[in-house]
C-alpha cells in the first residue's frame, strides 16, 4: 500500500512540493502565465514562432458576435469549437462534419445550429473558464488524426504530452483514451498513459489507474509497437515552446496531424507529475542534468542533447504481451 | 539565489515568538496551561472606633504587592468619609477623613491578594540605625549589658537579632531583660537595641492567613537588614524567615491605625481563600497595565472584542492544520481555506450537530443545485441562487428541529451562508466532470480537515495559548514559512507512487 520516501528519492520521483517549489516558483514567471492560461494568444505566439497549430477559423468574443457564427463556420466540414480559457478540456466541442442543416459529433449525435451557439454563448459567459471569468470562444480546424493510431485509442485523440525543461524536451508520453476515460485522455479518469522513449518516440512503458499495462483496455491492441513518426519535428516544436514562452518548466500537448504532422495543441505551466509513472522513472535526474547545462544552446542541440542522454530501452516485450 | 533571508526570516519570527511568550510568562506570569489555579485570598479589614463628634481623620497602612504575594483588586467601603491613597517609598497607606462624626464609626477596608510564589515587592528603603539612642538609668547599663552578650554571642546581624530575641525568651530571660521588659514593650524594645547596637531594623506587621478566619490582628515582626539583604524575624521565638502565609501588612515601621478625633480604635481582619483559575487573576492583571508595547495585549480590549478576538486568534491555527494536510499529507479540499470556516462554525454548534447539520445542508444543495443546472443560468445568478436555497433550508431545518424541540439544530445558522453555496456549487460542477467519486474525495477530504482543525481549535490548551500569548502568532508564522518551503514527499504521494518503485 505504501512506499518509502528513501526508494522514491532513490527512483527520482517528484513529488507535488518539489515540483511547485524547486521548478514550477523558480522557472515559471508568473507574469507569464495568461501566455499559456489562454489558448488564443497561445495560439497567437506560436504562429509568430513557427510552432504549427491547428488552423485558427475564427473567434468569437461577444455574445453580438454569436449570431455570426454561422457565416464563420461556412465552407469548413469540421471544426473545434473550445474556450480560450479552459482547463482540463472542459466546453471542447467537436463537430465532426457537417450534413445539411446539423452539425454531427464524432459520437454520431446530430447538433443544430441553435446548440452551436449556445455552446459558444455559454464559453463567453464563462461556463468553462478558471472562476467563471468571461471568456472567448475559439474555433479551429478539426485535426485529421494520423490513422496509426487508431488501434491505440478508444474514441478521443491521443495527445502527445512532453516536458520541456529550460528548452530540453525531458521527459513524453502518450495519453490514449478509454472507455473508462470516457473519451478524454485525463490519467487519473482512466486513459491509459504510455511512456515515450525521448531518443527514438517508442514506446516505453503504459500504466492505467497506476498500474502498469502492457496492452489497451478497450481495443485490446498491444502497446509495444507503438512508435510516433515525426518524432524529432515533434521534439523540435515542443523545444521551441521555451523561446516562444520563456517558461521553464512547461508541459506541451501535442498531437499528429495526418497532412501537417505534429502541432502544438496546448501548453501548460504547472504539468501533472504522471508522467513519472508512465514512464517508471522519475524526472529528478533529468533536470539536475538539465540545470547543470550551458544556457542559450540552439533547438537543434538541445533536442540532440536530449535524445542522446535519456534514450531508454522499452519494458514492453511484444512477445510477452502476445500471449498476456 | 541565498536562501539565508529566508531562514533568517524565520529564525527572527520563531525568537522574537518564543521570546514574547516567555516574556509574558515570567512577567506577567501567565500560566502555559489554562487548569492552573491560583489561590487568591479575599480580605476584609474592618475599622473601629468611637468618634468625639468633630472632624475625623483615619490612616490605615494597606498591604501592597510583595514577596510571594500580590495585590489585585482593593474596594473600601466608608459612607460619607473622604478617602485617598497615600504611597511613599513603596508603602502604602489609606487616607479616610470626615468633618464631622459622633458615635461609632466603622470603616471597610477589602483586598483580593492572589498567591504568586514569583511577586517581588517594589523596593522600600531600609531604615537607619539610630546612632544615638537615649535610654535612662538604669536603663542604659542593662541595654549595654544585653547587647554586649548577644553581639559576643553573634557573628553579624541576623545571628546577633537571633540571640538578642533568645535572651528575652522565657526561658533564658535574665535579669536585665526582665528589668527592660517592666518599663518598654517587646517589640519595641527589641528594635531599639538593634538600633543601639548599629543594626538596620524596624517592627513590621503581619497577617497570618489562614482560610475562613475573622477578628483576626495583626501580629508584629521585625525586620532586620544586613547590607542588600534583609530577613523577618519573629520577636517572639527568634526565628528567623518569613512564613508562607505570612502577609506583610504594614512595611514602613509606622504605625498600622492612626486616629485622630477619635478613641478605641480598632482594626480586625477576616480572611477568605478560594482558588480561581489563573487566566482570570491574569486578566486582572493586564486590564491594568496596557500601556506599554510589550504589555500590548488584547486583555485591554472590551469584553465583547475579546470574545471575538478570542476566534480570530484561532484561525491561524485551523489555517496550519489545512497547510499541514495538504503539504504534508496531500488531502485534497474543496476550496483551500473553506475547511477553517466549517471548523469555526463546529466550534458554535459542538461537532456532531455541526457535523450532522452540513451534511444535510450540503445534500439538500446539491439536490436543488442539480436542477439549477438544468435552467442554464450565469455563474454568478447561479451561485446567488443557490445561496437563497441555502438560507431556505437552513431557516427550515432551524424551524423543523424547533418544532421537535431539538434545540440543537437552532445553531445550524452559525454556518457561513456563502461559503457553504460555494461549497455546493464546487461540488456539484466537480459531480459533473469528474462524477460522485471525486466528489466523495474531496468532500471528505474537505470534511476530515474540518473536524481535524476543529479539534485543534477547540483544543482549551490552545485556545488558552493563543489568546494569552500574542507571541505564538509569530511561532506560527514562522512554521507556516517553513512548511512552505517543504520540498519533500506528501504522505499521499507515497502510496501513490508505489507502483515506480516496485518494478
Amino acid at each position: 500500500m505504501w512506499t518509502t520516501p528513501g526508494k522514491l528519492r532513490a527512483k527520482g520521483i517528484i513529488g507535488m512540493n518539489r515540483r511547485n517549489i524547486r521548478y514550477i516558483g523558480r522557472y515559471n514567471d508568473r507574469r507569464l502565465y495568461p501566455l499559456v492560461d489562454d489558448k488564443l494568444q497561445t495560439k497567437l505566439l506560436a504562429q509568430r514562432y513557427d510552432i504549427t497549430t491547428p488552423a485558427l477559423i475564427g473567434t468569437v468574443s461577444t455574445q453580438f458576435g454569436v449570431k455570426h457564427i454561422r457565416d464563420m463556420l461556412d465552407g469548413h466540414t469540421g471544426f473545434v469549437i473550445k474556450p480560450a480559457k479552459g482547463s482540463g478540456g472542459k466546453g471542447i466541442l467537436v463537430v465532426e462534419r457537417v450534413e445539411g442543416q446539423h452539425y454531427v459529433k464524432p459520437s454520431g449525435a446530430h447538433l443544430s445550429l441553435k446548440d452551436v451557439e449556445r455552446h459558444v454563448s455559454n464559453i463567453l459567459s464563462g461556463l468553462y473558464s478558471l472562476g467563471g471569468s468571461p471568456d472567448v470562444a475559439l474555433i479551429e480546424g478539426l485535426i485529421n488524426f494520423d490513422e496509426t493510431f487508431n488501434e491505440y485509442t478508444y474514441e478521443g485523440v491521443p495527445d502527445i504530452r512532453v516536458i520541456v525543461f529550460k528548452g530540453y524536451p525531458v521527459m513524453a508520453m502518450m495519453r490514449l483514451s478509454t472507455a473508462a476515460s470516457d473519451g478524454k485522455a485525463n490519467l487519473h479518469q482512466g486513459a491509459v498513459g504510455v511512456g515515450i522513449d525521448i531518443a527514438s518516440g517508442q514506446a516505453i512503458r503504459g500504466v492505467q489507474f497506476d498500474r502498469s499495462r502492457n496492452d489497451h483496455p478497450d481495443t485490446g491492441h498491444e502497446l509495444a509497437s507503438l512508435r510516433i513518426g515525426n518524432w524529432r519535428t515533434l521534439l523540435r516544436l515542443a523545444a521551441g515552446c521555451y523561446e516562444m514562452t520563456s517558461l521553464g518548466y512547461l508541459g506541451t500537448d501535442m498531437v499528429l496531424d495526418r497532412d501537417h504532422g505534429p502541432m502544438l495543441l496546448e501548453l501548460n505551466a504547472r504539468p501533472g507529475l504522471a508522467i513519472q509513472m508512465a514512464n517508471g522513472e522519475g524526472l529528478r535526474e533529468r533536470l539536475d542534468l538539465i540545470e547543470r547545462q550551458p544556457e542559450g544552446l540552439e533547438i537543434e542541440q538541445r533536442v540532440d542533447f536530449a535524445r542522446q542522454h535519456f534514450a531508454r530501452r522499452s519494458e514492453l516485450d511484444p512477445v510477452q504481451a502476445a500471449s498476456a | 539565489m541565498s536562501r539565508l533571508p529566508f531562514y533568517l526570516v524565520v529564525a527572527l519570527l520563531l525568537v522574537a515568538g518564543i521570546g514574547l511568550s516567555i516574556h509574558r510568562h515570567v512577567q506577567f506570569e501567565v500560566p502555559w496551561t489554562p487548569g492552573e489555579q491560583r489561590q487568591v485570598w479575599e480580605i476584609e479589614a474592618q475599622v473601629n472606633f468611637l468618634a468625639d463628634g468633630g472632624p475625623a481623620k483615619v490612616e490605615m497602612a494597606l498591604p501592597s504587592t510583595q514577596q510571594g504575594f500580590r495585590v489585585l483588586a482593593e474596594h473600601t467601603a466608608s459612607p460619607g468619609y473622604g478617602l485617598s491613597f497615600l504611597e511613599e517609598n513603596g508603602s502604602r497607606r489609606a487616607l479616610w477623613s470626615i468633618r464631622d462624626a459622633t458615635g461609632n464609626q466603622q470603616l471597610y477596608y477589602s483586598s483580593r491578594i492572589q498567591v504568586a510564589p514569583r511577586a517581588r515587592a517594589s523596593d522600600v528603603t531600609p531604615p537607619s540605625p539610630e546612632p544615638d539612642v537615649a535610654w535612662e538609668r538604669p536603663y542604659d547599663t542593662a541595654a549595654s549589658q544585653v547587647i554586649d552578650r548577644a553581639w559576643a554571642r553573634s557573628a553579624d546581624p541576623f545571628t546577633f537579632t537571633r540571640e538578642l530575641i533568645r535572651d528575652f525568651s522565657e526561658q533564658r530571660q535574665g535579669e536585665n531583660a526582665r528589668l527592660l521588659l517592666t518599663q518598654f514593650d517587646r517589640v519595641p524594645l527589641l528594635v531599639r537595641l538593634l538600633n543601639q547596637a548599629g543594626i538596620a531594623a524596624r517592627d513590621v506587621s503581619g497577617l497570618m492567613l489562614d482560610h475562613g478566619r475573622r477578628r483576626q490582628s495583626l501580629t508584629p515582626w521585625i525586620q532586620v537588614y544586613d547590607g542588600e539583604e534583609q530577613a523577618l524575624f519573629n520577636p517572639a521565638t527568634g526565628e528567623q524567615g518569613r512564613p508562607d502565609n505570612l502577609l506583610l501588612w504594614e512595611n514602613a515601621g509606622k504605625a498600622v491605625l492612626e486616629v485622630q478625633g477619635g478613641t478605641n480604635s480598632q482594626v480586625y481582619f477576616s480572611m477568605l481563600s478560594r482558588n480561581q483559575p489563573a487566566g482570570a487573576a491574569v486578566r486582572n492583571r493586564m486590564a491594568e497595565a496596557s500601556d506599554t508595547i510589550l504589555n500590548f495585549s488584547i486583555h485591554s480590549l472590551p469584553l465583547e472584542e475579546q470574545a471575538l478576538f478570542q476566534t480570530i486568534l484561532l484561525i491561524p491555527i485551523g489555517a496550519l492544520v489545512v497547510v499541514l494536510l495538504r503539504v504534508l499529507v496531500g488531502i485534497k479540499t474543496s476550496g483551500t481555506f473553506m475547511p477553517v470556516l466549517i471548523a469555526l462554525a463546529f466550534i458554535q454548534t459542538t461537532l456532531a450537530t455541526g457535523l450532522i447539520g452540513f451534511l444535510l445542508v450540503v445534500a439538500v444543495g446539491l439536490v436543488i443545485r442539480n436542477y439549477l443546472s438544468y435552467l442554464n443560468l450565469l455563474l454568478v445568478a447561479r451561485v446567488t441562487a443557490v445561496i437563497i436555497t441555502v438560507i431556505a433550508i437552513i431557516s427550515l431545518f432551524s424551524v423543523l428541529s424547533y418544532r421537535i424541540g431539538l434545540n440543537a439544530g437552532l445553531t445550524i445558522t452559525f454556518f457561513p451562508m456563502i461559503i457553504l453555496s460555494w461549497t455546493i456549487e464546487r461540488m456539484s460542477i466537480l459531480w459533473e466532470e469528474e462524477g460522485p467519486k471525486e466528489v466523495l474525495i474531496q468532500g471528505g477530504g474537505s470534511l476530515l480537515t474540518a473536524v481535524l482543525a476543529y479539534l485543534a481549535m477547540n483544543n482549551p490548551w490552545i485556545r488558552h495559548i493563543t489568546f494569552n500569548f500574542l507571541g505564538v502568532q509569530l511561532i506560527l508564522m514562522a512554521l507556516i514559512l517553513m512548511l512552505g518551503n517543504y520540498t519533500g514527499y506528501r504522505l499521499l504521494e507515497l502510496r501513490r507512487f508505489k507502483p515506480v518503485t516496485e518494478d
